[in-house]
């Protein structure tokens, strides 16, 4: 059983199971900070990025100003933004047979696989991941798409010249193997290949393993997955919360008894306790509206913006906001906010019961029905007739790079009165901000990450007890920035196994049995024997059948009849000749005893050794060795074949024949 | 008794004698004791037997086989005990066999009664009560009830098992102080027997094995020594002091937490001589073999001790530093040491001496941190006092609760991970800090100091308490951080300091959390309160966010946090640090205050904001805010109209509050405060009292009074009676205004403050003129009201004769109610 890893991101993973004779990849996260790199897509002609200096090596060579330009001390590629793809080196990818998809963050790279690499399996994950993951796709190709740009810069890829260049980019990894973002219709041709499941369906892969979802607590629609056969159990722990927040909650009791549990997913942010961080984030807003500033919220169309707006509904009339608007501009903003609603069955439990009083489960519908929550799909259109300042905007892409908050960034930046709010935890803010400097504006940090924490991964463990744990290596060792923290890591035993990008790992567990079923009309023949008390056995003569992984012993033909006539068979009816069954044996032979009797029977001069495994009786008048080993006795001599059929005789008079 | 008692008396006995007629409230029994006690505490209990034979009718027939009550039983043992209390009453009922009937194996000793705990209860009662006398003495060890009370002390009834200690303690004493020349010897014969018995008793229990006995024996002995201090207490504690020692020599040692009460006990007990009986030795023995858990409690005991040889209180002090000097140790830097502790002591603490478990280690360091405060503050506390190094560790504490400490060690890092965001260490972290803030430390230090409450008030995860008591801390640094002595100015550091907390503030007044933002007002109405007047504190507030937000908060949906930012809007305004708001809703930011309290005062739904709003108010007319000096007669007389029609009795008490203001402010301030204050040079009266009573009649001040004069709160018309006797007694010298004595509008008024008294009051006074005030105000029985008001509101109800018949009547009722059903 081998574990093949793909990406070196622990919260967007992808890795490649092979379990019996399965190819299953886990998830197919698509590490977009590369992104970081590169210049904002302006949706409105920006003179200040258009204006930017080129940047020129130490000598003076300035052959790369036109790919790269510097602000504020940072150099950035000036391109169409290029994503990390997962490695496909590592194996060949169109082996595969499933894709399990945890949850729609970690299906970002579902096109690049299903579509570029002879990928002819199939996709499983819940209808909501589905449907949510094709809306982070939709806006992520719109964002990308909407504003074409005529450069794509290649030149700072080569290796000799990107050794020169500056950090972060000298230390970009891989750069040669980065993508452009897919089309929609590559969109839509992997996202058919998907087929839906819901939680605790039992999948069965060419009869050799199940698998099946389970509630991750998390996200709409997110699971967990348990790969097993009959007598293996590996659990996909990814992107899991034990927070009380919209989804259902986390199915804890289906991981127990797990060999292997593959944890990937942990918070992002393990200092950063989610409630602290959302009264974080409302005090801040509070704040700046009340000084008449704006506030930009980068965010995900579909996630912890949810949980926001609820948090939001609570707090804007008793902090007195009542009167601020609230935008949420995506290109699929109005279906997530539908979409949320639908979903009754993956909700928690307070929301599933609200849906049959009838009332709509998340309180966001109110406060677009009063007019205090508006969306639009782009800033262009009703929104510029609609803006009204100070105002609070959610809107995305949170990297800063494409979308509508590049607008907003550049069109606010100047203000001190104005904040921006950092809740996802995807990318560093700093990072973020860098090409918008230098900035007025306010910035606040409060990522909300309700994904598992290490003291709730550790009380986790103790409750499902797997036998091995394997992790990316990030959880292993407390992070770089605190390395007394040894909380901030995962501590179990035995040590967790931790896996890097373009590993692979040897999972620790040997398969050790297989199941076969027997058919009822043979084991009706059987006659058991009972050999020691509470253990029978009996001998079975059958016809093992092996189809689609599975194994049935059937009774043997009828040996064959004499039949005048037909003497003519077709190779294919052969039927395995049946020969005559020899007897078989059971029991240990008392040396001692052994020896009185071949006395007895007339040989002499009888020497016993004992050896590591048994004895050994040595006739030496007879140059004869019988070796007496737990599980095997030998007759050695020479050519005497009356001899040893004597000593045989002697032998099996103190085993069993059954 | 008075006569009436005498002959309901029979009738309720028979009643109490009969189960059929079981008594519902037991509560009643208790009232009923009580008032025997008082008869028998003024007369003769044989009298009064005597007097009224049903009494021990009553007494013999509870013990007759039947199913009587418990309660009743228990009442009737405990009554019996009171009675005999008398030596010739004890004698009386002895005669009649009654008490060893009553309290002897015959009695409900043995029988079924006895499962029930107030039965068991009401027996040791009755003896504590009878065991008065030498004749009691003899009745005790003739019926054998000492080794009853020995079994009662492992009664499975708490109350019951600790009763019984205490009448061990009580029977000793008692037949102790029959001794006639001095203190006994050590020899067990020179004791009486019932207090070599009860001795005894304690010796062996002392010798035993079982944890539970020697508890009992502990305690009794606590009790002892903490309640009879006569000489036999020390022959008592010299014979039993082996033993106690002995106990040390176990592992672990029993009963640690009562030896240690009854260590503490002896310690502080004035009849010992505590250096003659080794005590200090057993003291010092103790502290070093208990763990640091059970030791903590004894050490502070230690310290708090007057005359206490140094090297206890320096071995003591040490063992409560201990857990403290192990939290440095293991977060420690380099290897030098922290000088908690002496290098001799500070060399055998581990960082591994903290309990591994998170929840005694929490337990041991809050429990240290608490003792450490009691300490502080008290004159023998230890000196040199360590506060550096005790700064230090707080300080170190609240590090590693909040994550940013950065242990070195791996002690300390499993520390920190025990620790982490611990709630119960933050709180009692922050609050010892705040306590040390009575003295100062090392500049370096107090800025970690302020370092670390920064952390704190800034940090997202600080709870709303942790967060209360951290603004608390802050505060107290604040006042004690001024260098110059003498001045009560923030110095430089401290406004920096402010500079970076205001924006914490602000950011804290928009939390979404009600407690939060309430405590950061009253956190803001301190400072306020206390630098108000400083320039450095009102440059940073108005260059900052925090008045205006302050001023929003009076909308707040949370009524407690409406009531904070009224009084924290008060206070501002008070110093002059409103800010006027820009809006075209807000004309003229001061103006707009004043309406806007006056608007909370009249339509606010909850209490709290409209007492606030009363607050300031009477702050403000005390202080002449320049609101109210414009025109204070409006103010007063608005608000005054405003506050008579609240609901809320603390509003209209707190509106009379002010009237007494104005009052004093109109008519010179009231000496009658304090009869041994100096009088200040009084002030002239504001004008001739003519003219300052009719000013007291604009505002309608009368009207307000009178009303309240009949409220329904108890305390609102006693203050207002206190107000009008006040002024009646200022009126009292002028003669001039004494004329219409029964002038018609005299005659109306009165007619009217009849009607209010019956409860209309609906019609209003009208304009009344000063002479008819002060008219009717003379011809009010003022002082009379004053009386009546302050009798207890069942003053009417209590006597016993009122008891005896409600008694009867709820049977009575029952029985009815009995009849009814046929």
């Amino acid at each position: 059983m081998e574990l093949y890893c793909l990406s070196g991101h622990p919260t967007l993973p992808c890795n490649v199971l092979k379990f019996k004779s399965t190819t299953i990849m886990l998830d197919c996260g698509l590490d977009m900070t590369s992104t970081l790199n590169f210049l904002p897509l302006p949706l409105v002609q920006s003179p200040r990025l258009s204006n930017l200096p080129g940047w020129s090596l130490k000598d003076g060579s300035a052959f790369l100003d036109k790919e790269l330009k510097e602000c504020s001390g940072h150099v950035f590629v000036d391109s169409v933004p290029e994503f990390c793809l997962p490695e496909t080196e590592l194996i060949d990818l169109s082996t595969v047979d499933v894709i399990l998809i945890s949850n729609y963050h970690c299906m970002m790279a579902l096109p690049y696989i299903t579509e570029h690499t002879g990928f002819t399996g199939t996709v499983y994950a819940t209808e909501p991941t589905v449907q949510i993951g094709r809306l982070l796709m939709e806006e992520l190709v719109n964002f990308i798409e909407r504003v074409p740009k005529a450069q794509s810069a290649s030149l700072w890829k080569n290796k000799d010249i990107q050794r020169l260049l500056p950090s972060p980019l000298k230390d970009a990894v891989e750069v040669s193997t980065w993508r452009r973002c897919y089309t929609m219709q590559e969109v839509n041709s992997a996202l058919s290949k998907i087929q839906l499941v819901g939680y605790s369906q039992k999948i069965e892969l060419f009869g050799a393993v199940q698998v099946t979802p389970l509630s991750s607590g998390y996200a709409l629609g997110s699971s967990n997955w348990i790969i097993q056969s009959h007598y293996e159990k590996v659990s996909y722990v990814s992107g899991s919360s034990l927070l009380t927040t919209h989804p259902q909650p986390m199915d804890q009791a289906s991981l127990k008894n797990s060999d292997v549990l593959i944890l990937t997913g942990l918070t992002q942010i393990p200092t950063a306790n989610p409630d602290g961080m959302v009264g974080e984030f409302c005090s801040n807003l509070a704040l700046t509206v009340r000084n008449g500033g704006n506030v930009l919220v980068p965010c995900y169309p579909s996630g912890v913006i949810y949980d926001l707006l609820e948090c939001l509904y609570q707090y804007i009339d008793s902090a007195g906001l009542s009167n601020i608007p609230f935008y949420f501009i995506s290109p699929v903003a109005n279906s997530s906010l539908e979409f949320s609603q639908i979903f009754a069955e993956w909700l928690c439990h307070n929301k599933q019961t609200k849906v049959y009083l009838p009332e709509p489960p998340f309180p966001h519908a109110e406060l677009i029905q009063t007019n205090k929550l508006k969306h639009y799909p782009s800033l262009h259109g009703d929104f510029s007739s609609d803006f009204r300042q100070p105002c609070v905007v959610f809107t995305g892409h949170p990297s800063l790079r494409f979308g509508d908050v590049v607008h907003f960034m550049e069109l606010w930046g100047k203000s001190s009165l104005n904040t921006v709010i950092f809740t996802e935890p995807d990318f560093s803010y700093l990072e973020a901000l860098a090409p918008y400097q230098p900035l007025a504006m306010k910035c606040i940090y409060c990522p909300i990450d309700t994904r598992l924490n290490f003291i709730q991964v550790s009380k986790l463990l103790k409750e499902v007890q797997p036998l091995h744990v394997v992790c990316p290596e990030q959880y292993t060792q407390p992070p770089p920035a605190q390395s007394h923290r040894m909380d901030l890591m995962i501590d179990c035993q035995p040590p967790a196994m931790s896996y890097r990008r373009a590993e692979v790992l040897a999972l620790p567990f040997k398969r050790r049995y297989e199941k076969i079923e027997i058919m009822p009309e043979l084991a009706d023949a059987l006659v058991p024997m009972e050999i020691k008390p509470g253990i029978s056995l009996a001998t079975v003569s059958a016809v093992l059948h092996t189809k689609d992984n599975k194994h049935v012993l059937q009774p043997p033909p009828r040996p064959a009849q004499p039949s005048g006539g037909k003497k003519r068979k077709r190779a294919s009816e052969d039927i395995p000749d049946c020969k005559v069954l020899k007897p078989l044996l059971s029991g240990s032979i008392p040396v001692e005893q052994f020896v009185q009797t071949l006395e007895k029977h007339g040989f002499s001069d009888i020497k016993v050794e004992d050896t590591a495994k048994g004895h050994i009786v040595l006739l030496q008048e007879a140059e004869t060795l019988i070796q007496i080993e737990e599980d095997s006795t030998h007759i050695i001599c020479d050519n005497d074949e009356m001899l040893r059929v004597r000593l045989r005789d002697l032998v099996l008079k103190f085993l069993q024949k059954f | 008794m008075d006569p009436e008692c005498s002959q309901l008396l029979p009738a309720l006995c028979a009643v109490l004698a009969d189960p059929r007629q079981p008594m519902a409230d037991d509560t009643c029994l208790e009232k009923l004791l009580d008032w025997f006690k008082t008869i028998t505490e003024a007369g003769s209990s044989l009298l009064l037997l005597q007097e009224n034979p049903c009494l021990v009718e009553l007494l013999c027939h509870v013990l007759k086989p039947q199913d009587l009550s418990s309660r009743v039983l228990s009442f009737s043992l405990r009554l019996t005990g009171v009675f005999a209390a008398q030596e010739d009453c004890f004698q009386y009922l002895q005669q009649g066999e009654l008490l060893p009937r009553l309290f002897g194996e015959a009695g409900p000793l043995g029988g079924a009664a006895w499962t029930a705990p107030t039965v068991r209860s009401g027996w040791i009662q009755g003896l504590r009560s009878l065991a008065q006398h030498p004749s009691a003495l003899h009745f005790l060890a003739d019926c054998g009830a000492v080794d009853t009370i020995f079994s009662l002390q492992g009664d499975s009834s708490l109350f019951v098992a600790s009763a019984a200690g205490q009448l061990l303690v009580h029977i000793l004493s008692l037949s102790m102080r029959g001794l006639a020349e001095g203190p006994p010897g050590l020899q067990a014969d020179d004791w009486p027997p019932c207090a070599q018995k009860i001795v005894g008793h304690i010796e062996e229990s002392l010798r035993s094995t079982a944890t539970p006995q020697i508890t009992q024996a502990l305690n009794v002995l606590t009790t002892t020594f903490s309640h009879c201090h006569d000489p036999w207490t020390q022959v008592l504690w010299v014979r039993l002091h082996p033993l106690v020692a002995a106990l040390l020599e176990k592992d672990p040692v029993p009963a640690a937490h009562s030896l240690v009460d009854l260590l503490l006990s002896v310690a502080r007990s004035p009849g010992l001589s505590s250096s003659s009986c080794g005590l200090w030795e057993t003291l010092a023995q103790t502290v070093s073999h208990l763990s640091p858990t059970q030791a903590g409690l004894l050490a502070l005991g230690i310290l708090k001790l007057q005359d206490c040889p140094q090297a206890l209180r320096a071995q003591a002090f040490a063992v409560l530093l201990q857990p403290l000097a192990c939290v440095l140790k293991a977060t420690a830097q380099g290897p030098g040491p922290s000088g908690l502790l002496d290098s001799t002591a500070a060399d055998s603490v581990t960082a591994d001496m903290l309990p591994p478990s998170k929840a005694a280690c929490v337990g041991l360091l809050c429990r240290t941190l608490a003792h450490l405060e009691l300490l502080l503050p008290l004159p023998q506390r230890p000196c040199p006092w360590p506060q550096v190094p005790l700064l230090g560790a707080a300080v170190t504490l609240l590090q590693l609760c909040g994550g940013s400490g950065s242990p070195a060690s791996d002690a300390g890092r499993q520390l920190c991970a025990l620790l982490l965001g611990c709630v119960r260490v933050q709180r009692a972290a922050l609050d010892f800090l705040g306590t040390l803030s009575q003295e100062t430390g090392p500049p370096e230090l107090v800025t970690q100091v302020f370092a670390v409450l920064l952390e704190y008030l800034r940090s997202p995860d600080s709870s709303p308490t942790v967060l209360k008591k951290a603004f608390q801390a802050t505060f107290r640094w604040l006042l004690s951080s001024p260098r110059t002595p003498g001045c009560s100015d923030l110095d430089s550091d401290a406004v920096l300091f402010l500079r970076e907390l205001l924006p914490v503030l602000q950011k804290r007044l928009c939390s979404p959390c009600w407690e939060v933002r309430d405590s950061s007002l009253e956190f803001l109405t301190q400072m306020t309160r206390r630098w108000g007047g400083q320039a450095g504190f009102r440059h940073a507030l108005l260059a900052s966010e925090v008045p205006r937000l302050t001023e929003q908060l009076l909308r707040d949906p949370e009524s407690y946090v409406r009531a904070s930012a009224v009084t924290a809007m008060g206070q501002l305004s008070s110093q002059g640090l409103c800010v006027p708001s820009a809006g075209p809703e807000h004309p003229g930011g001061q103006q707009s205050l004043l309406g806007e309290l006056l608007h909370i005062l009249s339509a606010d739904s909850e209490g709290f904001p409209r007492r606030a709003v009363m607050q300031v108010f009477t702050q403000w007319l005390r202080d002449s805010h320049a609101d109210v000096v414009g025109d204070t007669e409006q103010f007063v007389a608005g608000v005054l109209q405003v506050a008579g029609q609240d609901l809320d009795w603390e509003v209209r008490a707190q509106g009379l509050e002010l009237a007494l203001v104005f009052l004093e402010q109109t008519l010179g301030p009231s000496r009658s405060h304090c009869p041994y204050a100096v009088t200040p040079p009084v002030a002239a009266p504001a004008g001739p009292l003519t003219q300052a009573l009719q000013s007291l009649c604009r505002v309608r001040l009368f009207e307000f009074a009178f009303r309240a004069l009949f409220d329904c709160d108890r305390p609102v018309a006693q203050k207002s009676c206190d107000l009008l006797l006040l002024l009646r007694a200022k009126t009292a010298s002028s003669s001039s205004l004494q004329e219409p004595r029964s002038s018609p509008d005299v005659a109306s008024v009165e007619a009217a403050l009849q009607r209010w008294r019956a409860g209309d009051q609906a019609q209003p006074l009208g304009d009344l003129e000063p002479e008819v005030v002060l008219a009717v105000l003379r011809s009010m029985d003022l002082e009379g009201l004053r009386g009546a008001l302050a009798e207890s509101s069942d003053h009417v109800e209590k006597s016993p004769q009122s008891l005896l018949q409600d008694m009867l009547a709820t049977v009575g009722i029952r029985g009815e109610n009995e009849a009814d059903c046929y």
